[in-house]
């Protein structure tokens, strides 16, 4: 489903410029505008703290899919549970595997669910579900959960685009996942962690050139919005300001201007450069960032290719962690550690794990979360959920609860009212904080 | 007593003995009275060659993939994905753990024994290659150099040199008295870094010496189009010890899927393999003038390791499918003719 302004709304009536000029001054009631029901997009408690204090969520995604049992859900010891060993952690009596020592420490800060069985086991379907809480269905394109918090979370006064996907590879551009949000939420992908395409301005083009070319430009996109205002033209010029407003700082998008000593913490490699990246993103204010690693597919020698990838994440991932808490920012930014699915407990001939979406688990932490917290288990060897079984629905709502967002509430496109999670699902209450 | 020859071209399986998980290496003792076999539930399995009578050895906390016994077959020496290193009286009705040593940081795969000194050597994913004495089990020296994952151990048959090799097919040469690195051998071919994927894959999964150390074999995968699917092929990289030289990439004429994990010369010059992967377990044949194999046997299940008997003529396999099976490369005797029913009794006049 498309984006389309034929609501006539104040909002959509106003000019770009006049809407931010309007909503500056109040957060709340700019957001609220754009929702009904369900008591609101934005709990009354949190809009007060919103002012003062913006909530992020920090989404890292294992591609191809992580094994649960190499990683926060091991069975050592059992026909399932390979060669590694589970280690303690710093939350008494929860262990996590060997190969995520450092990640180990910093479980005061983390949660796991244990029990997600969303019955997928398609790498497409799958990516899809868990990052837009719903399947995708014929008739409705649902928004990535990047475009959701872009919308729900980022002050309309933000120089900064709402939502920023930091890939391994790629060239960049957009993510085109924002749906009946519109491509204003689209996020943007800095492909290989590299900062977005012709940040800087053209050499032969003064300062005082550009200026007036920006000036001009606004004029005439004023003058066609007052007249033909869709989805798409608002997004055009919105684009054009974030791009001289992201022009302006640029520097946020440049890990070099870290401290080495920080550059040596989190790892000369891909991902520890993007978690980096990451954390200087946060930091600086962008609202929802999507870090990915990969890659997990591991039908042959799981257990080899989990050492390596695992041994690349876990230092950058832990370090991330221990710094957003030691800057204060934890508190105020939501950590999931996701996949499409995770891995199926049988050992395969070829020392493999294949798709598995039956029973496997989700790590979060940081806002709203109760840190420490185990939700659900699975059996002895992990083939089933043996309690508190959740799906991507619930888990959905359960991210939106935490960063303070009514879950029931409904987005209202073109006049239609849409739900922003899945109403027959719910949050998983025990693991909010 | 007549030398017995092997014809590999009629190698046939002769037995098959179940245990309860699946098996991922396999040795028979130096005397080849028994066959050992490291299981995926932590446990060794010692299989008496004769009777098939199975005794399970109980102590390790993790995968064991790397076994060696003292030249009279006494002591049995394993290391596990734990990083330990024990030791077993291998002969003992019921075998306990006779000393636990925590040798390597993360996984140790490799361990071999020395023919002749107090010395055994072992290899893990720390980087590093180990020496201990066999007798006391103290630490002896450590080498190091290796930047990738170390997966087996070799001693030569001249008993002055060992040889480690890496998950990047990265073969270094010691000198064991120095410990000095001699020279780096090439076995890269049984190695691919995946972009697609950002993995390194293969590595050298088994190896072996010719009896008279001429040439160095190294058992891996080959060929890989899908790192995370195994789609690729078993290779063995034939080296000339002498030169360095690499002589033969060892492939096959119809190519299973899936990796060469160990690997023997055979008294008669003939090298075999096992293989396993997505195209199911063989037993591979190479001669040194050919690439390609003379002889491929398809086997029940999944191959994982090979180990070849003193006598010859058999050779033990490691299976998924929890089997340890034996091969014989000899034909079927061929069968007793049946005797003669007895003759009727004349039917009685009525």
């Amino acid at each position: 489903m498309d984006c389309k302004y034929a609501c006539g709304s104040p909002e959509h009536s106003m000019g770009r410029r006049s809407f931010l000029g309007g909503v500056a001054a109040g957060l709340a009631g700019g957001l609220g505008a754009a929702v009904i029901g369900g008591g609101g997009l934005v709990t009354p408690a949190f809009a007060r703290h919103l002012e003062s204090t913006q909530r992020r969520v920090l989404v890292v995604f294992l591609s191809g899919g992580v094994s649960q049992l190499e990683t926060w859900d091991p069975k050592p010891g059992t026909d399932t549970g390979g060669p590694f060993r589970a280690i303690p952690t710093t939350v008494p009596g929860v262990h996590v595997s060997e190969l995520l020592p450092c990640t180990a420490r910093q479980m005061h800060h983390l949660a796991l669910v244990r029990s997600v069985n969303t019955g997928e086991n398609d790498h497409g379907k799958g990516s899809y579900l868990m990052t837009r809480g719903r399947r995708r269905e014929a008739s409705t394109e649902y928004p990535h959960l990047g475009a959701v918090c872009a919308k729900t979370l980022n002050p309309p006064t933000s120089p900064l685009p709402g939502y920023i996907r930091i890939s391994p590879g790629g060239s960049g551009g957009s993510t085109r996942d924002s749906a009946y949000l519109g491509p204003k939420y689209d996020g943007i992908v800095l492909g290989g962690g590299k900062p977005p395409r012709d940040i800087t301005r053209p050499g032969k083009l003064g300062a005082d050139a550009d200026a007036r070319r920006n000036e001009f430009r606004r004029g005439l996109d004023e003058r066609f919005l007052r007249r033909r205002r869709t989805a798409a033209t608002e997004a055009y010029t919105y684009s054009y300001e974030q791009a001289r407003r992201l022009m302006e700082r640029r520097r946020i998008f440049d890990t070099a201007h870290e401290p080495p000593r920080d550059r040596e913490r989190y790892g000369s490699h891909d991902f520890g450069r993007h978690c980096l990246l990451a954390r200087r993103l946060l930091e600086n204010g962008v609202t929802f960032v999507q870090v990915s690693h990969t890659n997990y597919d591991t039908h042959f020698e799981n257990f080899n290719y989990h050492i390596e990838q695992l041994g690349e994440f876990d230092r950058p991932f832990a370090t991330l962690i221990e710094d957003l808490h030691q800057r204060g920012i934890l508190q105020s930014t939501l950590v999931v550690v996701m996949s499409e699915f995770g891995r199926t407990p049988r050992i395969n001939a070829t020392y493999g794990r294949d798709h598995w979406g039956k029973s496997w688990s989700v790590a979060l932490g940081g806002c709203g979360i109760q840190a420490g917290a185990v939700i659900g288990k699975t059996n002895r060897n992990g083939t089933e959920v043996a309690d508190r079984q959740v799906d991507h629905g619930d888990l959905f709502h359960t991210y939106m609860k935490a960063v303070g967002v009514d879950s029931s509430g409904e987005f209202e496109i073109g006049g239609r009212p849409l739900p922003i999670a899945d109403p027959a699902r719910a949050a998983i209450e025990e693991v909010l904080a | 007593m007549t030398a017995v020859t092997a014809e590999p071209q009629k190698t046939r399986v002769l037995s098959a003995w179940k245990h309860a998980s699946p098996l991922i290496s396999c040795r028979f003792d130096p005397t080849g009275r028994f066959v050992f076999a490291g299981a995926e539930d932590h446990r060794v399995v010692r299989w008496d060659v004769e009777t098939g009578k199975a005794t399970v050895l109980a102590g390790h906390q993790s995968w064991v993939r790397g076994m060696s016994f003292s030249k009279d077959g006494a002591t049995l020496v394993t290391v596990d994905y734990a990083g330990r290193l024990l030791w077993w009286d291998a002969t003992a009705e019921q075998p306990k753990p006779t000393r636990t040593v925590d040798a390597h940081r993360g996984w140790a795969r490799g361990v071999d024994v020395h023919r002749e000194r107090d010395l055994l050597a072992t290899v893990g994913n720390d980087h590093l290659v180990k020496l201990w004495s066999l007798q006391s089990g103290e630490p002896l020296g450590v080498l190091e150099g290796h930047e990738s994952h170390i997966y087996c151990v070799l001693f030569h048959p001249d008993g002055e040199s060992l040889v480690s090799a890496d998950l990047k097919g990265v073969i270094r040469h010691w000198e064991i008295d120095s410990g000095k690195l001699v020279r780096k051998l090439d076995a890269s071919a049984i190695h691919k870094y995946d972009g697609g994927f950002r993995a390194d894959c293969g590595g050298v999964r088994g190896m072996a010496f010719r009896a008279d150390g001429g040439h160095l074999a190294c058992a891996g995968i080959s060929n890989v189009t899908n790192a995370f699917a195994g789609v690729g092929n078993p290779m063995v990289v034939r080296i000339d010890w002498k030169t360095g030289k690499v002589l033969r990439k060892h492939g096959q004429k119809a190519k299973p899927r899936g990796v060469a994990w160990g690997v023997a010369f055979h008294p008669q010059g003939f090298l075999i393999a096992a293989s396993g992967g997505g195209g199911g377990g063989f037993l591979l044949f190479w001669k040194e003038d050919s690439d390609e194999e003379f002889f491929q046997l398809k086997l029940p299940n999944t191959a994982r390791d090979l180990s070849a008997h003193p006598d010859g003529l058999r050779v033990a396999t490691a299976h998924h499918d929890r089997h340890l099976r034996i091969s014989v490369m000899q034909p079927k005797p061929a069968a007793k003719p049946a005797a003669k029913p007895a003759a009727k009794p004349a039917a009685k006049p009525g």
